[in-house]
């Protein structure tokens, strides 16, 4: 339903409507600004505490913890979109949680600069190419390059750690922006409840 | 050697390095806001404490959580211990983890294939 959201009336009635929406789609957070280590501690402890509520198991909470840290950590670092909106939209996302019936799902999502997404599509390829055993030899071989003291940087750690802790493939979509040199990048783990 | 001693937090990890007790310890949770300035002081600390490392050093590692970025910090700590081992044979790690706690007892596993220190697995 379209509500001229302009009025008063109508904002509220948008707001409701946004409220039915997140409940149909089992949304537990949703959450679009900056995202900083004060709010990435906030939103892990308002979700252990959901996860202890659910009596969630150990496995599961550890995972979705796991999940967000890594999740929202994507965004301060690879939210970096080039032109006017840079100083606007640097560090800055939409984060959301839902829990179905089967798998929790994270979601982020946060503009990029077109050069950082080519990137991000031949990281994110080759992990979903990988099986465990592949997985975990990427992981040493990415930790043994990130470590400081050998400083060459370690690609892609948090997408490795992800997809070795979910055991599921990292989807996500790339949306082209119309001022054709940023993009819309949306990354979503599912994470299974079993 | 002044011993660094920091209580745990919910984002940073507790540590003791206490040279004249031969105390060497990390638990709890590492995620904190600046990775490597946190693990700075340490790294330091391990690298002076190695130019003078003799007797026997059991380094305890009891960790509940630790973030991609302080896992590399980790491996560095590892790294300086690996070169007091080469130098004294001297290093023994123990590394704790939580009995249910597979994904903390294979992160063991991977330190102990990447660095040429004996390592014990001990869950609790």
């Amino acid at each position: 339903m379209k509500h001229d959201v302009k009025t008063v009336k109508g904002f509220l009635d948008y707001i409701y409507d946004l409220y039915k929406e997140m409940k149909n789609y089992e949304i537990n957070i949703i959450y679009e600004g900056k995202i900083t280590h004060q709010i990435t501690k906030a939103f892990t402890a308002l979700t252990e505490f959901n996860l202890e509520k659910q009596e969630e198991s150990d496995k599961v909470k550890r995972r979705v913890f796991h999940v967000m840290v890594e999740s929202l950590q994507n965004i301060s670092k690879h939210a970096s979109p080039s032109g006017e909106i840079r100083e606007k939209e640097k560090g800055r996302g939409i984060f959301v949680v839902t829990r179905g019936n089967e798998f929790y799902t994270i979601i982020t999502g946060n503009l990029t600069s077109n050069e950082s997404t080519k990137e991000l599509t031949d990281i994110l390829e080759k992990v979903n190419s990988l099986n465990k055993e592949e997985l975990k030899e990427l992981y040493k071989k990415q930790i043994k390059n990130g470590s400081k003291l050998s400083d060459r940087g370690g690609a892609g750690l948090g997408f490795i750690d992800i997809a070795r802790k979910t055991g599921n493939p990292i989807n996500y979509n790339i949306i082209p922006m119309k001022d054709n040199i940023n993009s819309f990048f949306i990354l979503g783990v599912k994470i299974n409840i079993q | 050697m002044k011993k660094i001693q920091l209580t745990g937090t919910d984002d940073t990890p507790g540590i003791i390095l206490d040279a004249e007790n031969g105390i060497f310890e990390i638990s709890g949770r590492s995620m904190p806001e600046d990775v490597e300035m946190f693990f700075d002081p340490i790294l330091q600390w391990l690298e002076n404490y190695a130019e003078n490392a003799n007797e026997k050093i059991e380094f305890i590692f009891k960790m509940k959580y630790f973030n991609t970025a302080s896992s590399k910090l980790m491996l560095d700590v590892f790294m300086i211990l690996e070169t007091i081992h080469e130098n004294n044979n001297n290093v023994l790690i123990k590394w704790y983890y939580p009995e249910n706690d597979e994904d903390m007892e294979e992160a063991g596993e991977e330190y102990s294939d990447i660095v040429e220190i004996p390592f014990e697995h001990i869950s609790y």
